[in-house]
């Protein structure tokens, strides 16, 4: 049964790239950079079956949606006060202007939300999908990530 | 005593009258100014290419907003804040001026007033743009809606509030030439690309480290530094700092998404937006241009 269990949760973590936090001990900055690039992977895979470099696949295109759905839901809890400073590109209007960060976290579930309850069948839909969850990243990096790098 | 201070007093006006000279504006002469008519489409791909809109529509405008450019945002920087003045076609604007005009305001930074604008608007790169693409510029931006009303002034702390100062700055700094030399059998793409990014798309204001006075460091042309508004870093896009190929460029200024498709952010969303106005051609030049710069480190 252990095992059972054991190998559902690592075909899943290879197949879909879901980061598993590898400590309790991991604090904000590290939960939230987990999510951003857990979210940067799956774009890699959606951009990839948008752009015809691998195969469309409707099972992997609404795990993608369902992802990012998880994500927006989750995200904005990883930056209480205090995780301004340290190894991070959080920008200080997150804290600053917190009406803005709410209204742009909000959107963010929304549309992810809205995404995957498209339930794409063909390319074309997700494509659709797909594009409603990534203008959030440009308008919320625009104003809440200072790149440092 | 009497004779020495009047010496004195000749000497510092010789210098007064000297300062004045050098401070001059220096305009376009009759051979060099754009001549009309221009080609509005053509103006149309220099405004895309310009990212006129992101200093001079609303902030965070939209779709036809963007073609409202009635002055935005204040440019924050070290050295004050610069307010984008209206440059709609109307009385606000730029109605009535001249093609001469908008010329030596876009190719030598005057105002058809004779004052000097602030490198705040990067003239020092438009300098590098042909007569034509000036006045094709200037037809396309005549079809826009005119906007009422003037933004009120920047601040900029002193000495540099005194603008006749700028004349002196413009003639350390204001210069037509090209920044690179491509090598002689560089490909046709990269020098079409270069005078993208040297001259309209004024890439190097941002992405290129400046002296103390606000200059351009060029020996780190394109090699990044500090942001002048706020926080943060711009990159370093030679070579040296930029692995991605010419295609993966391309792909980045149309859709926004790096390679390993983190999203572009910052200051860069805006002038992304306007790169993915540009055609195919026009963005892979720019890729092809920045694969032939020298390497900064």
């Amino acid at each position: 049964m252990l095992r059972a269990v054991l190998a559902a949760v690592l075909a899943v973590t290879t197949t879909f790239g879901v980061i598993l936090p590898t400590a309790a001990t991991a604090g904000p900055i590290e939960e939230r950079q987990a999510i951003m690039k857990a979210n940067g992977r799956d774009t890699k895979m959606g951009g990839d079956m948008l752009k015809g470099a691998t195969p469309f696949d409707a099972a992997t295109a609404n795990k993608i949606l369902a992802n990012y759905a998880a994500a927006a839901k989750a995200f904005p809890a990883h930056f209480p006060a205090g995780s301004n400073t340290g190894e991070t590109e959080a920008a200080p209007a997150i804290w600053s202007k917190p009406a803005d960060w709410k209204a742009a976290t909000a959107k963010f579930q929304a549309d992810t939300a809205a995404a995957a309850a498209l339930k794409p069948t063909d390319a074309a839909t997700f494509g659709k999908a797909f594009g409603m969850v990534t203008a959030n990243c440009k308008s919320c990096h625009e104003g809440f990530r200072i790149k440092k790098g | 005593m009497r004779r020495l201070f009047a010496g004195l007093i000749g000497l510092a006006s010789l210098g007064a009258v000297a300062g004045w000279l050098v401070t001059a504006p220096q305009y376009l002469d009759e051979a060099e100014v754009a001549q009309g008519p221009g080609n509005p489409d053509n103006g149309a791909r220099l405004f895309h290419a310009g990212g006129c809109a992101s200093c001079h529509a609303a902030k965070g405008a939209k779709g036809d907003d963007r073609l409202k450019l009635g002055g935005g945002a204040p440019l924050v920087t070290q050295f004050g804040s610069f307010q984008p003045p209206n440059i709609s076609p109307g009385p606000d604007g730029i109605g009535g001026w001249s093609l001469a005009q908008f010329d030596n305001a876009m190719r030598r930074g005057v105002a058809p007033d004779g004052r000097h604008y602030y490198p705040a608007f990067p003239y020092t790169s438009y300098a590098r743009m042909t007569g034509q693409d000036v006045a094709d510029l200037f037809a396309w931006l005549n079809r826009l809606p005119a906007v009422a009303g003037k933004p009120g002034d920047g601040q900029i702390g002193f000495p540099f509030n005194i603008r006749r100062g700028i004349g002196l700055w413009k003639r350390l700094y204001l210069d037509p030439a090209p920044i690179v030399t491509l090598p002689a059998d560089a490909p046709a793409e990269a020098r079409a690309g270069q005078y993208l990014v040297e001259g309209p798309g004024h890439c190097g204001e941002c992405h290129t480290p400046r002296g103390p006075l606000g200059g351009i460091f060029k020996p780190g042309w394109l090699g990044g530094g500090p942001a002048a508004e706020g926080e943060g870093k711009i990159p370093n896009i030679t070579p040296a700092k930029l692995a991605w190929s010419e295609a993966e460029i391309a792909d980045y200024l149309k859709t926004g998404f790096t390679p390993d498709y983190d999203s572009v952010g910052g200051t860069m969303v805006e002038v992304q937006a306007n790169m993915a106005e540009l055609s195919d051609a026009d963005r892979a030049a720019i890729a092809a241009y920045l694969k032939a710069v020298p390497p900064v480190e």
